[in-house]
């Protein structure tokens, strides 16, 4: 690897652990769309920003476009509270029209601004390592590393400071607010931080893609656990990942960086959605697919349970009687007798005492939905596991 | 003179300049467990946020023990609607608990051992210990009712302010969530609760408010509660509604 090849990959990182920490929180406030609201309207606060100071990684340019942002979300709830139009469309409304504005600001004055549309919309980490930082003649590595490590400091200080308070305030804002702790200062805090983020991201991976790095981690991390502190761990691993094979795709089919990042973080997503061990698109269907032998299971046993007489509980005529086909019949009679629920003498079947207990069990939850009964059968059984 | 624990003046509260509450006058003496009842509408939830000083009302003023909430914010919990929050949220009945302990920590400081123990006394008292690191989208209504008294229970307050607690819970929980708040009031706490089952409020409480965007009526369960006074919140003939 040569030293850019490790920069623009530390860069990548960095960018992807910045942008996951924020996205958790707005994945779990259901505000993934502010994100990319934020990621277009900041364009007129980048351009302005550039004008006055000539260097994509001034600090000054990146608070000025978060202020953007952060208006862009004060604009959206202006809207919103005339109750005229509901969030989706207030946001539809205000990020075009302050985007727009940065085109037309970009096109008035291109001749003299080394900044074009296309550099805005998807960035470029190739580029990244050409702008160094060079302080009394010493080369300190590439500005975005430092700027990006920057955002990323601040955001994860932060995290930790107040990490308690953004858990309460994103679950219960009310009680949140009688406690003390504004959810309203909370609210504006995390999008002054995913303002900052998405402009010290903007410049390596574009306006279209941070928001991917935002939310795609997240989406995936929340598939997988229900623990709010390894959503995060998890969401940053799923961003460095996805970074760092993005660029190694991007290098091996001479493509576009950011565009093989969002790649990546959409397969693995798929992945994830695939073959997660509880939500997963698999392991739901496996689990309706035993579900569903279960409640047969149970069928036949309350059969079972409800006939003292001997032809309706012969092997051979339980189809009829049960009216399934063969090979349902045989499925659930073989897993009653793998957990020795029946006894077969003489093709006739009956129940045995772990039998009847289940049926009574199970009969008792159906009847008063209550958990604790069956709290111990939960692990062997499906069906119970709600 | 018994103490007032709550004092309300001339409250007025409006969404888009249509009020919700018009010029409330309210006083609620210290160890009442009281129901506010009224139709659909009423105004029952946002007087209690007004109270909490989570929405701001348009004119007049509240005070708790004779101060602004502001200044007596830990003596005071608070159960919102069990619907006002997203139970899919990562986390554990146990970390919901312990939420009831953040405002007496203040900003940034963490909850630790000392906070862990009461959270998990608070759930022993609602039954709910061997559930405690259970995800909780994975318990049912009544058992997340339960959780979310918990949790006002870990604060320790002297007002509790309850929003529908009995909301889709079964019986069972309903008998022990009540038999709770009969103990806080034993203890000497005032328990105000935005309640929904009007056959239920002479057994369950013994102070009860009236409210139907304007107050109507507020005072003992035994001198108040009557046709009259249903029948003017309610706007129909309370007792033939009932016969029907």
């Amino acid at each position: 690897m040569t030293a850019p090849q490790i920069e623009i990959q530390l860069i990548a990182a960095v960018v992807a652990i910045a942008c996951a920490i924020p996205g958790v929180f707005l994945v779990l406030r259901k505000m993934a769309l502010i994100s990319d609201a934020i990621s277009h309207s900041i364009l007129p606060g980048v351009v302005i920003g550039f004008f006055l100071t000539h260097d994509l990684n001034s600090p000054w340019l990146i608070l000025l476009a978060a202020v953007t942002g952060v208006i862009t979300v004060v604009l959206v709830e202006a809207i919103q509270k005339t109750g005229l139009v509901k969030e989706d469309t207030a946001i539809g409304l205000v990020f075009p029209a302050l985007f727009s504005i940065g085109v037309i600001l970009i096109a008035k004055n291109a001749n003299d601004v080394h900044l074009d549309v296309d550099a805005v919309l998807l960035g470029e980490l190739a580029f990244a390592p050409f702008d160094r930082l060079i302080m009394s003649g010493l080369d300190l590595g590439p500005k975005s590393l430092w700027v990006m490590g920057c955002v990323l400091l601040i955001t994860l200080t932060l995290l930790i400071l107040f990490f308690k308070e953004l858990k309460v305030s994103t679950f219960d804002a009310g009680l949140s607010s009688a406690l003390g702790i504004s959810p309203v200062i909370m609210h504006y805090g995390l999008m002054s931080i995913s303002s900052v983020t998405v402009v010290g991201a903007f410049d390596a991976v574009g306006a279209i893609l941070v928001v991917a790095l935002m939310i795609a981690p997240a989406a995936t991390a929340y598939l997988i656990t229900s623990n709010l502190k390894k959503l995060l761990v998890l969401s940053i691993l799923f961003g460095v990942f996805s970074a760092l094979a993005g660029y190694w795709m991007a290098h091996l089919l001479d493509a576009s960086i950011s565009g093989s990042m969002t790649t990546v973080l959409g397969v693995v997503f798929l992945l994830v959605y695939l073959f997660a061990p509880r939500k997963g698109l698999i392991a739901v269907m496996y689990r309706q697919r035993q579900q569903r032998t279960e409640v047969s299971l149970l069928t036949f046993l309350l059969h079972l349970n409800n006939h003292q007489e001997e032809n309706e509980r012969h092997i051979n005529h339980l189809n009829e009687h049960i009216n399934w086909q063969k090979v349902r019949s045989k499925t659930v009679v073989d897993l009653a007798l793998k957990n020795n629920m029946i006894l077969i003498d003489n093709n006739v079947v009956s129940l045995t005492e772990k039998g009847k207990e289940f049926t009574e069990l199970a009969l008792e939850y159906i009847i008063t939905n209550k958990d604790e009964n069956i709290e111990p059968m939960k692990e062997d059984f499906f069906l119970f596991r709600g | 003179m018994e103490k007032i624990a709550i004092q309300v003046d001339d409250l007025t509260v409006a969404y888009n300049y249509k009020p919700v509450l018009w010029d409330i006058d309210l006083v609620i003496p210290e160890g009442v467990l009281m129901a506010i009842v009224g139709p659909n509408g009423a105004g029952k939830s946002t007087l209690i946020k007004s109270i909490l000083d989570i929405i701001d009302p348009i004119a007049g003023s509240v005070a708790i023990y004779g101060k602004p909430y502001k200044q007596q914010r830990k003596l005071v919990a608070y159960v919102p609607q069990k619907g006002s929050v997203d139970w899919d949220f990562p986390t554990t009945a146990l970390d919901v608990v312990m939420m009831g302990t953040y405002g007496s920590l203040g900003w940034i400081k963490r909850p630790g051992q000392k906070e862990k123990k009461a959270s998990l006394e608070a759930l022993e008292k609602v039954g709910m210990l061997s559930f405690k690191n259970r995800q909780i989208s994975q318990l049912s209504g009544g058992q997340q009712q339960r959780v979310f008294l918990a949790r006002a229970l870990v604060q320790n307050a002297s007002i509790y302010f309850m929003d529908e607690p009995f909301q889709g819970v079964d019986a069972t929980t309903e008998i022990a969530i009540i038999n709770i708040l009969k103990e806080l009031r034993k203890a000497g706490k005032t328990v105000v609760v935005v309640h929904h089952d009007l056959q239920t409020v002479p057994e369950y409480f013994d102070w009860v408010t009236f409210l139907n965007v304007k107050k109507i009526a507020t005072g003992p369960v035994k001198d108040i509660f009557n046709d009259d006074n249903l029948t003017k919140t309610y706007g129909i003939n309370y007792k033939v509604a009932i016969n029907k």
